[in-house]
């Protein structure tokens, strides 16, 4: 597809095309900085040399009233052209796009220029704003007489789905697709699915149990016939673009053939090997070297640890070998590089607890009793390290007080200045459990409640009827250092009791630090490999926050749950869900519209001198040896148009952004300054 | 036009679409102020960018152009960027060839969730292009006849 520059007319020659210029007022938001009236007899009158032979302003260019008028236009005065002087391409390009279709005008000669996010919102002086919104519309002008009409381009949708993450949400998402007939391959990096949930006792506000939920969801998700299960592995790299990604994915050696394996567990009974279990158990307890994370782990197999193995380590043991029932330990067992193509991407990939000990005023790591609330999870799991018995770090003493610390990392400025969304829910639980499980007195040391979805405020009151204890307050410290008799042996907790405007120091035995959720670790490398970005707290951006809450900027990858922040369980299936559904869509339709911005290399311009060829990193620009010439590969092509810039012989031309377009462009926003100079001097 | 105070001088900034441009966005939703003295266009991409684009602006009457693009390592096209920072380090050495303060070209990195960062960027540019005071270069007198006649005519032949 290669694109003739269209000759600039001279000046008293008749202008080529017949623009139609539109200014949105958008109610008051642009109206109320900008001189709408004054802009469009500016483009009226100004402008008329470029073609524009109607100008126009509205109220709502973007409601149906404004695109008929679009519509009627087009085909009364024969337009052309169309600019639309109203809010940000990616937001309304779309619409305006379609107005000129069914008016019988190829979409892509209609440009829509921002005089909303890049003026009318962020500048105060009204003349200054007047102006730029002129020049904006004189760059649009100048710059759609050199659109040519394009196709999209129609790209089949691969049927199945990469769902990343075997957390809830993953298990959702992968779930409903399965169930409507779709492959999907869901990759899990632990060696089982469940995610934080599995982690859990119990679920607010009802109190459920997580596993007598959670566990159904993921025997089906490892059993249904559409899921491939990829636990133990890794998603290492990803190509290609919506409908056609191929991701390449690393399954880390388990050292046990699932062929074989019956899941029997005798090889974990038989291992000698201990080792603190720091993912599932938050450390609060031991796994063998050879393990399944819990008893209901989906997949059953185990996986051997191979940095604590014996056999590894010093060559000796090989008692899970020697024990198998069904010779299914294989130590000679190697990663596997698998590469599966799939049209859409679900990520899945969850949150990391905040780590306490940043806090250092708060004690945890040296003050044996301050818990995490991901260990005090699993401190009242009744699979748990102590069988769901509360006690403290010895291991058998009931706790008679404790304190339940709100916010810990989160509406703090020196770490996170979100909320993360679940810790007064979860707070109100774990002080339910302690008052039902020990009778134990329980504090919660709070900023502000916040309990707004469905029968959550119901189980705060509950709360509240048992008889806990709630200080409006950030704590300041938890100390052992005690000053009274009556504080030996208990950890302190120094805090300002806002309500009754005193401080206030309470003994406790336990304390709990309900820890803000926080973006993964390595989130900014997954959002690299997937090509998304991150928000400055380093949580992935969806494509709206409001109306597009699964989708992301890149076409054909979702993200569910909280992956794009802080969220509660009934939140994060329901993104599963969505994401689902979303997918879904996209298969239904078997084929996805793009945007026809592509390179293409003039055969006979070129020089092959190949200096474009080094420059694509998608590896699109192939060079014919036999004729000297390099040539694009359009379905490789990601529209970038590095090439089109470098090409010293000027033989590349990129669609949408001609060299045409972009320099007639910047002629236009400046044509205002142009000729205001003589007025000034 | 002498250096003075009301000097208001003219910017021309390019955006990458899935970076830089909707920084720009995310900034107007917030509502964030920052100087009208720039005028965006939008590219796919920084590495988009040809270097006749900044001749094109500060020949046609800009007194600066800001370039935006992803941080590095963060490029949508993987690493279109890092063209864009060698072609703007040669565009510089370029514009201090031809007589020209350097400093009139900036380039910044801005991702989709920096608005106020990039709002407090252009700022700080057009300060300092208004310190270096009007570029006029060439001396434009408008657009009148003498001088775009023979420039277009060039162009159709």
């Amino acid at each position: 597809m290669t694109t003739q520059p269209i000759p600039l007319h001279l000046p008293g020659e008749e202008p080529k095309e017949r623009v139609g210029v539109y200014v949105c007022h958008c109610g008051s938001n642009i109206a109320g900085t900008v001189d709408v009236a004054e802009v469009r007899d500016w483009a009226g009158r100004r402008l008329e040399d470029s073609g524009v032979v109607v100008s126009r302003d509205y109220k709502f260019m973007c409601s149906s009233l404004g695109q008929e008028l679009i519509e009627k236009d087009i085909q009364e005065l024969g337009l052309t052209r169309v600019v639309v002087a109203a809010c940000s391409p990616h937001l309304h390009e779309g619409t305006f796009r379609g107005a000129c279709k069914r008016a019988g005008l190829n979409p892509y000669l209609c440009e829509l220029v921002s005089i909303r996010e890049q003026v009318s919102w962020v500048h105060t002086d009204k003349v200054a704003a007047t102006d730029k919104a002129k020049a904006v519309v004189s760059g649009g002008v100048e710059r759609v007489i050199r659109n040519t009409p394009l196709e999209p381009l129609r790209v089949p949708i691969h049927p199945a789905t990469l769902v990343v993450g075997g957390g809830i949400a993953g298990i959702q998402a992968a779930l409903e697709i399965a169930q409507a007939g779709f492959p999907v391959y869901l990759v899990e990096r632990e060696p089982s699915i469940g995610g934080h949930m599995a982690q859990f006792d119990k679920t607010f506000p009802t109190l459920d149990c997580a596993a007598c939920i959670l566990t159904p969801r993921m025997v089906e998700a490892g059993s249904h016939p559409n899921i491939t299960l990829l636990t133990w592995s890794e998603v290492v790299d990803v190509k290609g673009y919506v409908g056609n990604f191929i991701v390449t994915i690393n399954k880390k050696a388990r050292h046990v053939n699932t062929e074989l394996c019956t899941g029997c567990g005798i090889c974990q009974e038989k291992c000698p090997k201990k080792v603190i279990d720091e993912v599932y158990e938050a450390g609060l307890g031991y796994r063998k070297a050879v393990y399944t994370p819990f008893p209901q782990a989906v997949p059953k197999y185990p996986v051997i640890d191979v940095p604590n193995c014996l056999y590894f380590q010093k060559g000796t043991c090989r008692a899970c070998e020697k024990l198998c029932p069904t010779n299914a330990i294989d130590f000679s067992q190697k990663d596997e590089r698998l590469t599966v193509e799939v049209g859409n991407i679900i990520l899945a990939t969850g949150y990391d607890l905040f780590d306490p000990r940043r806090i250092t005023q708060y004690g945890y790591g040296r003050l044996a009793n301050v818990f995490t609330s991901l260990e005090f999870e699993r401190l009242t799991n009744a699979a748990g390290p102590t069988n769901g018995e509360i006690v403290l770090r010895d291991g058998k003493t009931t706790p008679s007080a404790v304190g339940i610390i709100h916010c810990v990392g989160s509406r703090d400025r020196n770490y996170n200045n979100y909320c993360s969304a679940i810790c007064c829910m979860q707070s109100l639980k774990f002080a339910h459990l302690v008052k039902e499980r020990t009778g134990a007195t329980v504090y919660n040391f709070y900023i502000d409640m916040r309990t707004p979805a469905k029968a959550y405020d119901e189980f705060y009151q509950r709360v509240l009827e048992e008889g806990t204890l709630f200080v409006r307050g950030r704590v300041a410290e938890v100390t052992d250092a005690a000053r009274l008799p009556s504080e030996a042996g208990k950890l302190i907790i120094q805090v300002e009791d806002t309500l009754a405007g005193k401080q206030r120091r309470i003994p406790v035995d336990m304390v709990i630090l309900s820890a803000g959720l926080e973006p993964r670790r390595d989130a900014k490398q997954t959002a690299q490999m997937f090509g998304l970005s991150c928000s400055a707290d380093g949580w992935m951006i969806e494509k709206h926050p409001k109306l597009d809450p699964v989708a992301t900027m890149t076409e054909g990858i979702f993200a569910a749950g909280c992956v794009t922040g802080p969220k509660d369980i009934p939140a994060t299936v329901v993104q599963g869900a969505a994401a689902a559904a979303r997918v879904l869509g996209m298969i239904q339709k078997r084929e996805i519209e793009l945007e026809p911005i592509k390179a293409s290399i003039n055969q006979t311009m070129c020089s092959g001198c190949r200096i474009c060829n080094n420059l694509c990193p998608f590896n699109a620009i192939l060079f014919h040896e036999d004729r000297q010439v390099s040539e694009i590969n359009p379905a490789l092509c990601q529209g970038c148009g590095t090439c089109v810039a470098a090409c010293p012989a000027g033989a590349i031309s990129g669609t949408g952004f001609s060299n045409e377009q972009i320099l007639s462009q910047i002629e236009g926003l400046l044509m205002l300054n142009v000729e205001k100079v003589p007025a000034l001097a | 036009m002498l250096k003075n105070e009301t000097f208001e001088p003219v910017i021309i900034g390019f955006t990458c679409n899935w970076c830089s441009y909707r920084a720009a966005d995310l900034a107007g939703t917030a509502r964030v102020k920052y100087s009208p003295n720039v005028r965006l266009i939008r590219l796919m991409c920084s590495g988009r960018l040809d270097p006749t684009f900044v001749m094109k602006a500060l020949a046609g009457g800009a007194d600066g152009v800001l370039i935006t693009g992803c941080h590095p390592g963060e490029c949508h096209y993987l690493e279109q960027n890092y063209k864009a920072l060698r072609r703007y380090l040669l565009l510089r050495r370029t514009l201090g060839g031809l007589g020209l303060e350097p400093q009139r070209l900036k380039l910044i990195w801005a991702s989709a969730a920096e608005g106020v960062r990039l709002a407090h960027e252009i700022d700080r540019f057009v300060e300092e292009v208004r310190a270096l005071g009007p570029l006029h270069w060439p001396q434009w007198n408008g657009r009148s006849a003498e001088l775009a006649e023979p420039e277009k005519a060039e162009v159709t032949a």
